[in-house]
């Protein structure tokens, strides 16, 4: 029985692949095609050649180059910034276990759940009186914190079976605190910190509200802001969409190819979204 | 023996962090809620007036009952569809063809899933764009003209557009999740059921289903929280509208924050949301401490 379902179920899970796919076969396909030309075949037709003027103007028009600067410095800041920040934390609360640990990871974790619509306004507001407003450093302090909530949450558990023989070790061939948390505890806790770091970078890059709000002057966007505030444009006609959607499509699709065993071992572990 | 003194030191920097950034902003907004204020001059207090408010307001009653089909289209139907295929993928694909055709098509359902929002949603606002969109050209294309709607423009379709752009856009989480619990059943569990003359759906049901369980959980509860966050999609795809159609709580607090200069009235809608959230979120920690605990014993 199994032999004869085998063709039919291929059939159909590749059919539902394919429709997953479409609409980015849709948006590669369109995005090379000129206007006149979307106009006589409609958006089904295979490109009669890669026409690639539409992606140029778009990218000329809205700066790309720059958007790409802005969101890479936003995500790599936020990255670092939060697997140190986490580090600390989850090494006072996972290795050091100082008082009221239970209540601090509970904090943590409700933190990282909190949706950012409950934050937004004071934030708005002090990023304005302290002169921070409509800056990247904003976004990248931001950030930090709310990436950092839930790496602490994370690597307090991976902290907390840490080997505890290696740091009697280090204590007694004389290590401080600081010393030991460098040369053994960060060394030895590489693989959980890259998942980390490579999950920060790429929900930062990904981010949509709170960069839409703090950065407002096109020069400080980030690639999704400017994508997403063009929409409705009287500017964007189909291809030129299409282009910019591609735009936007083409490095997610990077790291994800990228940084796939990485991001895999992450999802499995099945702490990580 | 190490002594645990001299740790408290390293959870300063993040301590100090968390407290600028999230514990002040937070009670701020609490505080913002219960007056009248447009973002300069000094708030006015007026106690629970945003909250009665908020009861008497169509467009609050509409961003949660839109929530609610989100939280479908986002965490129900994508788990369900997860469940049957990981289990196809893992149980059949893998073994019958390859275990790596399974995993090219799992990468293939799983490819919306790396996509910023935003950009989800530029992609899809051109395909469903009634005058230059691609679902309607194909629908022209074989001669269903009757077909084609103003998929996001109408307000008898819009929300369910957004639905499906949404199963789309989760499908593939669960179906990563899903295959890696598969992994932990014992294939002599299968091996056995097959034996005792269980067909394939009884033993996806009684067997697959019930050894994923915390994985199912674990996806229910996240999507389940990412559907009442939800905000960029409705930004780029409809902003809300039409009317009221496809209205979300985070984006009504965005509107009343920033373009209708209703400070209060923002705040006291995010309170709520985060109300909920952080009340749905303790009772399923809640549930999933006490079901660790039975599982101990």
């Amino acid at each position: 029985m199994i032999r004869a379902l085998r063709p039919a179920v291929l059939a159909t899970l590749t059919v539902l692949v394919l429709l997953v796919l479409s609409p980015f076969a849709l948006v590669a396909v369109n995005a090379v095609k000129s206007p006149d030309e979307y106009g006589t075949d409609g958006p089904l037709s295979l490109p009669n050649g890669l026409y690639l003027k539409g992606i140029a103007d778009f990218w000329i028009r809205v700066d790309f180059g720059e958007k790409l600067v802005n969101s890479f410095v936003i995500a790599f800041a936020v990255a670092v910034l939060a697997v140190a920040v986490s580090v600390l934390n989850a090494y006072a609360l996972g290795i050091g276990r100082v008082r009221g640990r239970s209540a601090f990871l509970v904090f943590f974790l409700l933190a990282n759940l909190l949706p950012q619509e409950a934050l937004v306004y004071p934030l708005y507001y002090m990023s304005k009186e302290v002169g921070l407003y409509n800056t990247r450093l904003a976004v990248v302090i931001v950030f930090t914190a709310i990436q950092s909530a839930f790496g602490t949450y994370l690597l307090t558990s991976v902290f907390t079976t840490f080997p505890r023989e290696m740091l009697e070790a280090a204590a007694i061939d004389g290590a401080g605190k600081l010393r030991t948390l460098w040369r053994v505890v960060v060394p030895i806790s590489r693989p959980s910190l890259s998942v980390l770091f490579t999950f920060f970078f790429i929900w930062t890059w990904n981010e949509f509200f709170l960069p839409l709000v703090f950065l407002i002057s096109n020069d400080k966007q980030t690639v999704p802001v400017a994508l997403g505030v063009l929409q409705g444009d009287r500017m964007m006609d189909a291809t030129t969409t299409s282009a910019s959607a591609l735009l936007g499509i083409l490095p997610a699709i990077l790291f994800f190819l990228v940084f796939q065993r990485t991001l895999s071992r992450g999802v499995m572990s099945g702490a990580i979204k | 023996m190490r002594s645990n003194r001299g740790y408290a030191a390293f959870l300063v920097p993040g301590a100090l962090l968390s407290l600028v950034v999230i514990v002040v902003p937070l009670v701020m907004n609490v505080g913002i809620s219960f007056t009248r204020w447009q973002g300069v001059g000094t708030p006015e207090w007026i106690g629970l007036d945003n909250y009665t408010r908020l009861l008497e307001d169509d467009n609050f009653w509409a961003s949660f009952r839109n929530i609610i089909f989100l939280i479908v289209a986002m965490a129900v139907v994508p788990t369900l569809i997860g469940l049957v295929l990981a289990a196809v993928l893992f149980d059949y694909v893998a073994k019958a063809i390859g275990p790596r055709t399974a995993s090219a098509l799992r990468s293939g359902f799983y490819l919306p899933q790396v996509l910023p929002v935003a950009v989800t949603g530029i992609v899809w606002g051109w395909i469903l764009n009634p005058s230059f969109g691609a679902l309607n050209a194909i629908l022209t294309n074989a001669h269903l003209d009757g077909l084609a709607k103003n998929w996001l423009g109408d307000p008898a379709y819009a929300l369910y557009s957004v639905m499906v752009v949404m199963v789309w856009f989760q499908v593939g989480y669960p179906v990563v999740m899903f295959m890696s619990g598969l992994r932990r059943v014992d294939p002599e569990l299968y091996e056995a059921a097959a034996i005792d003359g269980a067909g394939w759906w009884r033993r996806f049901t009684r067997i697959a289903v019930h050894h994923i369980k915390p994985e199912i959980y674990v996806v229910l509860v996240t999507t389940t929280i990412a559907a009442l966050k939800i905000f960029g999609q409705i930004f780029v795809l409809t902003r809300g509208g039409p009317g009221n159609a496809t209205l979300v709580p985070s984006y009504f607090a965005y509107q009343n924050f920033f373009e209708k200069a209703q400070a209060g009235y923002g705040s006291a809608i995010a309170t709520v949301l985060a109300l909920i959230i952080v009340v749905l979120s303790v009772v399923f920690l809640r549930i999933q401490a006490r079901d660790e605990k039975r599982a101990e014993t």
